[in-house]
């Protein structure tokens, strides 16, 4: 039971340019599922491993429960992590590395066999308790690295990728069990993965990083309906958002013959700060429509229909201003066109997204 | 000095007999081959493994064969006495003691060089000198036991008053301290300790390098795990480090036991066996080449060999586990 902040924490590499974690500002709510999200290098891991206590922090701070742990060892930190490869003791058993932990605190020996039997079942790993982590499959050592830290029953959780070495389906149910796992016991968690499907499906809240530089930590929802810049706009979300740096009018963004409308204020915020005519407008795949010609789409040339079953994504190209642009959209099953065709697409009224066009901010 | 070449030309002779011979030999041994490859593989076996075997037949089986039978014969090897010379083995106070000091070497010298490189590997892990200080403990493993041994011949080497100064780095350690020097190598009982020092002087080097490799190869998501679990640095080497590198620690282990029960450069520069220093190895060689007994010679060879065939069988069974493990 505690939160966490951030407060200013930064790292930086001796030797490197720019920090590998920026004055981070982040505060993290009792019994919170937060996700640390981001493209590989953007600091994610870094942040995560500061709060572990494996990391130095450089300039700033980190608090657990109000209380300074910058400069504790892991150990005085009371937490427990996962590990990407999962990092099991090969020489001892699945019992021995749950209960490791435990013995290392001097807990009784009755008491370190309820937790652990407890855990045990909870990830349902009662009948491998006695085999080495060399005997398991690559889903039952994640269980493990799961039961180990749970049986520490600490004030935070700290995950960092623990699904990147399953397969895709593994991945997906394991995914669940975790977010459940957690509500279950109501810890406190910190959750870094690069893949953004983890980050939306688990997370209570989502920070998303880019370049050591926190971009926007809100809830799945606000993330997608409301991107903070060009950059969240373009990570959340999958096939990506169409984002298009394009001519401004009085009316609003040009797209070829279709003009998609701005605000007043939002037109005002394009041209100030050195806009120079344009802005940079967004629009997700599954938030447009295949119209008829009449109907004032876009019209967009086929290059590559990738079929889901249950829908299918739309690639294709249209001149813009003179320049080819390429274009994802989503389609039901019905509606599917042929490669070659000509299709005309429209983003539904009011679901585009605009930003600045030199600074990427939302306006 | 000039090169006399009327005085070497027969040796040249021969070594240039020696060279066409070995020719001669492969060549047909490839003629041979040739010839009958298209029919039989077992004779293309047969051919590449003929020249092994022969020379393993003359080199070592029979060899062997001769040293197992000439321990139980006298010592000109001409009449046949049975157990006499292993009666004597152990019977003898002499031969004994032979026995007492590699008994000491093979619990002291594997034990103290593992553990002190061991600890050597841990303590220089990711320090800022550690290439260099590796180095300097790596380096005796360069130096021939024959070089060792002199080497600290000099440290422990002893003057008298009358002789004036003391020229070994030992007993002038001595001397500044205030004490008397003493002839170390000759000091009945310490002195057995003072030649097993240089084993170990050599042996720390291997080990340290083995095992620090060894150190490297432990995943660090391992060790920062067992760091948030907890541990003090005492039980991190004790819970985390050690037993994740067992398997070169036996490797280690096994490989210095070996080379101590096989220990004889070392006894023979230093003191040539005397001072109640003999090893098996070297009252070997005494027996058979100052003494010029066969039999009891022999004897103490083949009881080398018995003590170092299982290690050695233990060692190829571990490596081959490993082997299955891997796969």
């Amino acid at each position: 039971m505690a939160t966490v902040t951030y407060a200013q924490a930064s790292r930086h590499y001796p030797g490197t340019e720019r920090p590998a974690v920026d004055k981070l500002d982040l505060e993290i709510r009792d019994g919170e599922f937060l996700v640390l999200v981001g493209p590989s290098g953007c600091g994610k891991s870094t942040s995560l491993r500061m709060l572990a206590g494996l990391e130095d922090v450089d300039n700033g701070a980190i608090y657990i429960n109000d209380k300074d742990v910058t400069n504790l060892p892991p150990k005085s930190r009371d937490i427990a992590m996962v590990f990407q490869n999962y990092a099991l003791y090969p020489h001892m058993t699945v019992y021995e590395n749950m209960a490791f932990a435990l013995k290392l605190r001097k807990t009784p020996k009755s008491e370190i066999d309820v937790r652990v039997k407890k855990a045990a079942q909870m990830l349902q790993l009662e009948d491998y308790l006695n085999r080495k982590p060399k005997a398991l499959s690559g889903g039952q050592r994640q269980r493990v690295a799961m039961g180990r830290a749970i049986v520490r029953e600490p004030q935070v959780f700290l995950m960092d990728e623990p699904l990147s070495n399953l397969d895709a389906k593994l991945r997906v149910q394991t995914r669940s069990q975790i977010a459940s796992l957690q509500s279950q016991l109501g810890i406190t968690t910190v959750y870094v993965t690069h893949d953004q499907i983890e980050a939306m499906t688990m997370g209570h809240r989502v920070a998303v990083l880019l370049d050591g530089v926190l971009q926007q930590c809100d809830t799945p929802r606000a993330l997608y309906d409301t991107p903070a810049n060009v950059f969240v706009a373009g990570f959340i979300g999958s096939p990506a958002m169409n984002i298009k740096t394009v001519a401004l009018t009085d009316e609003g963004a040009i797209f070829g013959q279709m003009i998609l409308p701005l605000s007043r204020d939002q037109i005002a915020k394009a041209r100030a700060e050195g806009g120079d005519g344009k802005v940079t407008v967004g629009f997700r795949p599954e938030e447009c429509e295949l119209v008829s010609a009449t109907e004032g789409g876009m019209p967009i040339v086929v290059d590559l229909v990738e079929d889901l079953g249950s829908g299918a994504n739309v690639y294709g190209h249209a001149a813009i201003n003179g320049d080819s642009e390429r274009f994802v959209v989503a389609t039901d099953r019905r509606t599917m066109p042929n490669l070659g065709d000509t299709v005309f697409v429209k983003p539904r009224t009011d679901h585009h997204h605009a930003f600045h066009a030199t600074t990427g901010v939302r306006i | 000095m000039s090169f006399d070449w009327e005085a070497e030309a027969p040796k040249m002779t021969m070594l240039l007999y020696g060279i066409v011979a070995f020719l001669a030999i492969i060549g047909v041994l490839l003629l041979v081959l040739d010839r009958v490859s298209g029919r039989k593989d077992r004779w293309v076996a047969l051919g590449f493994l003929a020249p092994a075997v022969i020379m393993l037949t003359i080199g070592l089986i029979i060899p062997a064969i001769r040293t197992l039978a000439f321990s139980f014969m006298n010592g000109d090897s001409t009449q046949f006495v049975g157990l006499q010379n292993y009666l004597w083995m152990f019977a003898q106070e002499e031969s004994r003691i032979v026995l007492r000091n590699t008994l000491l070497w093979v619990l002291l010298v594997p034990s103290v060089a593992t553990t002190v490189g061991l600890v050597y590997a841990v303590l220089v892990d990711r320090a800022r000198f550690e290439s260099v200080a590796k180095a300097l403990i790596f380096m005796p493993m360069a130096i021939s036991f024959v070089g060792a041994g002199i080497i600290w011949k000099f440290i422990y080497a002893y003057r008298s008053a009358e002789q004036g100064e003391q020229i070994g780095l030992l007993n002038q350690i001595v001397v500044w301290l205030g004490g008397t020097p003493q002839n170390w190598l000759l000091e009945e009982g310490p002195n057995t300790f003072f030649l097993i020092a240089v084993l170990i002087w050599i042996q720390a080097g291997f080990a340290m390098v083995v095992l620090s490799a060894a150190i490297k190869a432990i995943p660090a998501e391992i060790t920062e795990a067992a760091r948030i679990d907890g541990v003090t640095p005492w039980q991190m080497f004790w819970r985390v480090t050690v037993p994740s590198i067992r398997p070169a620690l036996l490797v280690v282990l096994v490989t210095i036991s070996i080379a101590t029960l096989k220990v004889f450069d070392i006894v023979r520069t230093m003191t040539a066996g005397n001072f109640k220093t003999s090893v098996i190895a070297n009252e070997m060689y005494s027996q058979a080449f100052v003494a010029g007994d066969n039999g009891r010679s022999s004897a103490l060879a083949v009881f080398l060999f018995i003590l170092v065939m299982p290690i050695v069988f233990y060692q190829i069974r571990q490596i081959r586990r490993r082997r299955q493990e891997a796969m």
